[in-house]
């Protein structure tokens, strides 16, 4: 049984992801009058990057090569923490976010050196554009997380769950809340609009493609499928907090998937009804986050001591 | 006399153009205090003879003037010290015929890429340099830019071109098409060929008949309006607002399929002709173009409504890219972009033939920065709808009109300046012919010539993300500075 989880977990975490890419262009394709590419094309896609063969600039170093290997490797890696449906995930183990995120953090800082490695400017600007949405993401992130944490006592992604659905109504509105952060952050982790524009081939407004500007054939597939693993794993984060463990395997399967499809129409959604936002307003966009992080913060710290 | 008076697509004879000698032309045309529009030269034997076109917009007048450089004469005064006008034209004129503008601030080569081209730098730890093309993502033309910035904000951008240059006045010597002129500036295909059309119409001095003439122009309008809708989905698709790129981009298609109707070609290639038209518009036709165009208008209509309120999109275009009236007069600056910064020219109202005369030409709110290039667009896609409507119920009174009437060689030794309103600017074509009546000199001025510049004064102090939506904004001609 453990292995049939172990199994569809893997495959939640490699190949959901290209679904989701698709929903999100279809979604797009509908709002904008079309008929779009086909539900699989961002596979498609994916396979006929891997059957290229990738060029390498002649000035960059081993870390330009090793790079998409460890932006993917650790997205994979970083999955294995993730609960999925039912709450199952690979590995449990106390404070898993905080290894989630470094995780997350060490493959994302070969993506920003590999990308300077190449010496061009744009992708230097990528590259600091990256940095500094990063740095503001990392710590809201441990607010909304350590925060509901330090009041369970257990600190692993299901007890969250089970606190947060056996509680009063500040549960519900920390559980609201900690939705929306973490919409945000998936917004800005993946690259998607408001915060980047993953359509747009101008390299000036670029954040994420302009970092794999350089990178061609499997390296780029590698890249991409690295981004996208992100959108499922903190998407499998929100359901952890939205879904309660206690329903049935069956039942808790299909409110997953229909979680993640509802995300993944809600991104392309927003992409369709909004303009991006200028660069200096996409810093508040993400400073949001961690305003309502402490918002949270300062929820439980009523649930614990007042009321 | 200093100045030989003239006006738009009136032949005079090279004879009559006063010729000065430079210091004078210089002080003239400081204090005639107009705008410039023609500033080039002319091998004569082993003297350059360089003539000076200047117009006045509230007349509708051209002032036309000449001096002569002796072979020995290197170097003159620069008039940019006093006109910043000048900037541009005095780098061409240097470039092609090595006559020195002393003093001249930014003597850059303009087309020649032989030449080093010495960039602008800033120096310091915290300034970076970005360097963009010439090849650039999407398709569009070449050109280099550089950029000097401090994080993400812009300081200066300096932007080098010639890389399409063709030597296309040259080559309208030696033949001198409709084809040709068509090819030059292919986003302006209607523009260039009515300007050279009425230029060598005024060489010959030949009338054609008003079937003919309308019809032109409401090809160009309708030029005008797909190219504005192309441009308003163009800047929708910059800030990743889908409504907008997807169903502006599907208008667009209407109003060019409409002109594939007339001409058998999207962007009305061989419509034009030397002494009149070569498709006529019946009156199944022009029902057919005024359904479309009120589909046009009401999908524009909605959609810019949508798009201008929403508050996304309005942060992104208010106040970015922002040129001053100041500095678009200082600039000269000419078409859209001058309108959007409150200098409101227009040749179509400005030098206005029997068509032009009754329509009104009102000037809209202007804060020179993207938002008002945009909504810009959009009034003016309204009134092109509207003149295009007018144009066809008059053309009704001329139906049994020719087509084509036969245009005679042109006039020896002649010079004619033809302005033609085309969806950028004014697009300026001046000929000259010689003792036989062949064109001896050829000279093009596109609006993008002028607006260049705007556009690295509209980026200083934005972020570097924001220049490719001031680019877009102005969307500038490549081929038709470069030549």
């Amino acid at each position: 049984m453990i292995i049939l989880l172990i199994i569809m977990n893997l495959f939640i975490i490699l190949f959901l992801p290209f679904i989701m890419l698709g929903i999100i262009k279809k979604t797009k394709a509908f709002w904008g009058g079309r008929k779009g590419v086909k539900l699989l094309q961002p596979w498609y896609d994916f396979v006929r990057l891997l059957k290229k063969e990738p060029v390498v600039s002649s000035t960059t170093s081993f870390v330009f090569k090793i790079a998409p290997v460890i932006a993917l490797a650790t997205s994979i890696t970083a999955g294995l923490f993730v609960p999925t449906v039912s709450g199952f995930s690979i590995i449990t183990m106390d404070f898993a976010f905080i290894i989630f995120a470094y995780i997350l953090g060490f493959g994302k800082f070969f993506s920003i050196i590999s990308a300077m490695d190449t010496g061009s400017s744009f992708e230097g600007m990528g590259a600091s554009r990256e940095a500094c949405f990063t740095a503001l993401i990392e710590p809201a992130f441990f607010i909304v997380m350590a925060s509901i944490c330090a009041v369970v006592g257990v600190f692993t992604f299901q007890s969250l769950n089970v606190f947060l659905h056996n509680t009063d109504i500040i549960g519900v509105c920390i559980i609201v809340l900690a939705v929306v952060a973490l919409f945000i952050m998936m917004l800005t982790e993946t690259s998607r609009v408001p915060v980047d524009d993953p359509a747009t081939h101008l390299e000036l407004t670029m954040i994420h493609e302009v970092m794999v500007l350089d990178n061609s054939g499997a390296d780029l597939a590698f890249l991409s499928w690295a981004s996208a693993i992100k959108m499922v794993l903190i998407s499998s984060i929100i359901s952890a907090l939205v879904i309660p463990v206690s329903l049935p395997f069956g039942l808790s399967a299909l409110y997953y998937f229909a979680l993640l499809f509802a995300i993944s129409f809600a991104i392309g959604t927003v992409e369709s009804a909004i303009a991006r936002f200028r660069m200096s307003h996409v810093i508040e966009f993400v400073f949001a986050m961690s305003a309502i992080a402490l918002v949270i913060l300062s929820l439980i710290t009523i649930r614990i001591y007042g009321g | 006399m200093n100045w030989l008076i003239s006006g738009n697509k009136k032949r005079i004879n090279i004879a009559d153009i006063p010729v000065l000698n430079i210091e004078d032309l210089r002080f003239e045309i400081i204090n005639l205090n107009k705008r410039v529009i023609g500033f080039f030269g002319k091998k004569e034997f082993d003297k350059t003879r360089l003539f000076v076109v200047m117009a006045d917009d509230s007349e509708g007048k051209l002032y036309i003037s000449s001096s002569i450089f002796e072979a020995d004469k290197k170097s003159y005064e620069s008039i940019t010290k006093e006109v910043p006008a000048f900037h541009v034209f005095e780098r061409e004129f240097y470039e092609e015929f090595g006559i020195e503008p002393v003093g001249h601030p930014w003597l850059k080569p303009m087309r020649d890429h032989k030449k080093e081209y010495e960039f602008f730098e800033m120096k310091g730890d915290e300034v970076h340099q970005v360097a963009v093309g010439p090849i650039h993502a999407g398709v569009i033309e070449p050109g280099h830019f550089r950029f000097m910035c401090h994080g993400e904000k812009i300081y200066d951008l300096e932007i080098q071109l010639g890389w399409q240059h063709r030597g296309v006045e040259d080559l309208f010597l030696s033949v001198p098409t409709n084809q040709l002129a068509e090819s030059v500036c292919g986003d302006s295909v209607i523009a260039y060929n009515l300007a050279y059309s009425n230029a060598m119409e005024s060489l010959g001095e030949c009338e054609i008949t008003n079937k003919a003439q309308l019809i032109r122009l409401i090809a160009l309008e309708m030029e005008r309006c797909a190219i504005h809708i192309g441009d308003l989905g163009a800047i929708a698709g910059d800030i990743a607002y889908l409504m907008g790129a997807s169903i502006f981009g599907a208008t667009r298609t209407l109003v060019i399929n409409t002109m594939l109707e007339i001409s058998g070609n999207r962007f009305g290639r061989g419509l034009i002709t030397t002494g009149g038209v070569n498709f006529a518009i019946d009156k199944e036709l022009s029902n057919t173009i005024i359904s479309t165009l009120n589909k046009v208008s009401a999908d524009v209509e909605r959609t810019i409504k949508t798009m201008l309120k929403s508050p996304t999109v309005a942060s992104r275009l208010e106040k970015t890219g922002v040129v001053s009236e100041e500095n678009a007069r200082s600039l000269g600056l000419v078409g859209m972009a001058a309108k959007a910064s409150g200098v409101n020219i227009d040749t179509r109202f400005d030098f206005p033939d029997k068509w032009y005369q009754d329509i009104e030409n009102r000037s809209t709110k202007a804060d020179g920065d993207v938002y008002s290039r945009t909504r810009l667009r959009y009034k003016e896609i309204k009134q092109s709808i509207y003149i295009i409507k007018k144009f066809l119920s008059k053309l009704e009174l001329y139906a049994d009109e020719m087509n084509i009437v036969y245009v005679p060689q042109p006039k020896p030794n002649s010079f004619v300046v033809s302005l033609t309103e085309g969806w950028r600017g004014e697009v300026v074509h001046i000929a000259l012919t010689d003792d036989n009546g062949n064109l001896s000199r050829y000279k093009i001025k596109d609006p993008s010539f002028n607006n260049w510049f705007a556009l690295a004064m509209a980026v200083r102090n934005n972020g570097i993300s924001d220049f490719p939506l001031c680019n877009k904004s102005f969307n500038l001609s490549y081929c038709g500075n470069d030549l």
